[in-house]
């Protein structure tokens, strides 16, 4: 289990003092100004050497991400943009670091507002997140009143942070549909090229990073990138907050190393599965979008990146929802996808008419009123969606059912011959054709 | 994608003017953003419409529109696209969302709606028979790890139970919703495990071992490549992307060593100067120079394409 010594989030219960005050008595606001004197190239290359993986869903390397902004400014000037429109299904986390440690948020924004040379920083909150809003918004003030943001603070380094929101929409969590919606228009991603560090936020250079990636860059550089890439293995280093919901004793969020068995982290964590291991039917491992995968394959996983990429599902955001046997694995999967039915956009055919054509078959799967074949074209009709799309809405909405047909098929074909068997044993009625 | 239109003409009233508390409020929203950027304070100045109103009216979205200088049908997209805007008028003491996404439903989201269609009214959005109370189904709320959950206004009532939730919608209906506290209904902190945390129990001493100044740059900079992850993919067995397989993209020396092969060949017909782009990819492939000549090793259907690709060029 990971010490409290290496914890990055030290109040994301909300137990302990979270004003300013109680956040420097933690080591937050220590030792900005030094960092930020260090220069950019300092700050990236550490970035970079800790090995940090953005912890939106996608894992792209956070160092990298920084390093893409123009060097010189052009005359526009650049933006950063932190994502907080958490909606994947199962994940939480934002939500804690927003309302429980929102200085790890902020000062991660001047430093890597520095790094990028961008003096102007908006957080998009998810419309629903109204009082993680006024929290946040509050911690702002407060760093202002202490002249720690704002035109000439102690930091030396002019910053402005703006707190932005949505107003219910999945889509805008993905970083193009984020600047549109900031924009104020619709959420409909944009085609890239140009990405977002050419062309972003009102056609300036823009880098669009998550809430959790920009919470550990502080503590990442005042405790050195080996520190950070000392824990986990290799490519999956660091802590992460895992969100573990579903059917377990003590669902929680709770900050672990990278790279923890699941079986360690349900059982010291959130008391064990409901029921015992024998029970467990299923686990989603990272968020809706994530093909889910059979409870007895995951005995000997291991939480990170590639562990996951080897059950052949997707790490995500690490929100861990479990299934226990009285699950109805279909419906829930169902459900999911009347989940993506309702977030679709609408812009790209194969996600407005996908989505809705596959949650309507399998609304038909959970009775079972449906043909084997169709098992197959259903499969066939998720294959034609997935990266058929401008953006990743379209895969992600067809993970989940290719995952459950691929771990679960014996099931959905039960489903189809008991209620077939159950039609011909009380002597089904034919409607008429009119 | 889901179908949103206004409410009807004989429930829209005529007029919309922010009062003056959110007059000022909107004044500074609007400054928030760039010169000439205002459009982007659309939404904030919607959702304060809402809270003032309790839904979104057409007057409030032609006023907004005014306020920003954007045309009536763009306020409008805005509207109806995003799902918390409530184009309807909803209940007037409290409008209930039950989160219904998997996590929740898995710990019994279906129950909660089940008392709020016994309580309240059988159909989402419908007004109680007092007008005061309205529920819906909405999608993930953010509160995962506290499932099963729902909203009323601002605040989210957590790890609820149908019972609860029963009280819970009794306390609102009498106007007493204030006196529920919100967050977890059961003994629980917040997102915490249920009977107390088992991490952040030590009292830590904040390290800043990396601003000391005895660190040698060199060696961060050392260890700087991390490749771009590709993790959010599941992985692919198909054998078409197997990345041993040569393609043109990947073993560019051989395919062009393979289309200068070909352009020394005479092909058929009419000379040709310049090889045709496509009909050099598809020698890359691995085809036999000579165009339609059938190979023993080459799939008919292939050789077919082939045939008319060299039609069409010569």
């Amino acid at each position: 289990m990971l010490k409290d010594q290496d914890r990055i989030f030290t109040n994301i219960y909300g137990l302990k003092d979270k004003s300013l005050k109680g956040a420097m008595s933690r080591g937050h606001w220590d030792g900005t100004k030094t960092i930020i004197e260090k220069g950019r190239d300092w700050i990236i290359n550490e970035m970079k050497a800790s090995g940090l993986r953005g912890r939106g869903g996608a894992g792209f390397p956070t160092g990298l991400k920084w390093s893409f902004m123009p060097k010189e400014s052009d005359g526009r000037p650049h933006y950063l943009v932190v994502n907080a429109d958490e909606s994947e299904p199962g994940t939480c986390k934002d939500r804690e670091i927003m309302r429980h440690d929102p200085h790890t948020l902020i000062e991660g924004c001047l430093i890597a507002g520095f790094a990028m040379a961008a003096h102007t920083a908006y957080i998009y909150v998810r419309g629903e997140y109204m009082r993680e809003r006024e929290a946040l918004q509050a911690a702002i003030d407060e760093c202002y009143d202490a002249g720690l943001l704002g035109k000439n603070n102690k930091n030396g380094w002019d910053f402005d942070i703006y707190v932005h929101h949505g107003a219910g929409a999945y889509i805008c969590g993905e970083e193009t549909a984020l600047l549109e919606s900031l924009e104020g228009k619709k959420g409909q991603p944009r085609l890239k090229p140009p990405f977002p560090a050419n062309m972003g936020l009102y056609g300036c250079p823009t880098t669009v990073n998550n809430v959790e990636s920009i919470a550990v860059a502080p503590t990442i550089l005042r405790r050195g990138a080996g520190w950070f890439s000392s824990i986990g293995r290799p490519n999956n280093v660091g802590t992460k907050l895992f969100m573990i919901s579903g059917h377990v004793n003590k669902p929680c969020t709770v900050e672990e190393a990278m790279s923890i068995p699941f079986r360690e982290l349900i059982d010291k964590h959130a008391g064990g599965i409901r029921g015992g291991w024998d029970n467990l039917l299923a686990v989603i491992p990272g968020g809706a979008s994530c093909p889910v995968i059979k409870g007895e394959d995951m005995g000997d996983a291991i939480m990170d990146f590639d562990g996951m990429r080897d059950k052949k599902s997707s790490f995500g955001t690490a929100a861990i929802i479990v299934m226990d046997k009285s699950t109805d694995v279909i419906k829930a999967i169902a459900r999911l996808s009347a989940f993506f039915k309702h977030e679709s956009c609408g812009q790209c055919t194969p996600c407005r008419e996908g989505t809705g054509w596959m949650w309507r078959v399998m609304e038909r799967m959970v009775k079972g009123n449906a043909q084997k074949r169709e098992i197959d074209m259903l499969l066939q009709v998720s294959k034609q969606i997935e990266g058929h799309t401008i953006c990743a809405l379209g895969d992600a909405a067809a993970w989940p059912v290719q995952g459950l047909i691929r771990n679960f098929r014996p099931e959905i074909e039960a489903r189809i011959d008991q209620y077939t068997y159950n039609a011909m044993a009380h002597g089904a009625v034919m409607e008429a054709a009119e | 994608m889901s179908v949103r239109r206004l409410a009807e003409d004989s429930v829209q009233p005529v007029a919309f003017a922010f009062n003056e508390e959110n007059a000022a409020w909107a004044e500074a929203t609007i400054r928030k953003y760039p010169e000439g950027r205002q459009q982007s304070a659309v939404i904030p100045l919607l959702m304060r419409a809402q809270e003032q109103d309790g839904w979104v009216t057409r007057a409030a979205i032609e006023h907004v529109a005014n306020r920003l200088d954007m045309p009536y049908i763009r306020v409008l997209e805005v509207a109806t696209f995003y799902t918390q805007f409530q184009l309807k008028p909803v209940g007037t003491r409290a409008h209930i969302q039950v989160c219904g996404t998997t996590p929740c439903m898995l710990r019994g989201a279906e129950d909660l709606m089940k008392v709020c269609q016994h309580k309240i009214h059988h159909d989402p959005f419908a007004l109680n028979a007092e007008g005061t109370l309205s529920w819906e189904e909405v999608e993930c709320q953010g509160a995962c790890v506290n499932a099963p959950m729902v909203i009323i206004f601002k605040d989210a009532y957590e790890d609820l139970t149908p019972q609860r939730l029963e009280e819970i919608i009794d306390a609102f209906e009498a106007g007493k919703g204030d006196q529920i506290k919100p967050g977890p209904q059961i003994d629980r902190h917040f997102a915490a495990p249920e009977g107390g945390p088992v991490t952040l129990l030590e009292d830590v001493k904040p390290v800043r071992t990396n601003l000391e100044p005895q660190r040698d740059l060199a060696e961060t900079a050392a260890a700087t490549t991390v490749p771009p992850a590709d993790a959010a993919r599941p992985k692919d067995t198909a054998p078409e992307t197997n990345p041993t397989l040569k393609t043109p993209a990947t073993d560019k020396e051989g395919a062009r060593k393979r289309a200068k092969t070909a352009e020394k060949q005479p092909l058929s017909g009419t000379a040709k100067s310049k090889p045709d782009p496509k009909a050099a990819g598809s020698v890359a492939e691995g085809a036999p120079p000579e165009p339609g000549a059938v190979s023993g090793d080459l799939k008919p259907k292939r050789t077919r394409r082939k045939t008319t690709t060299e039609g069409e060029s010569s």
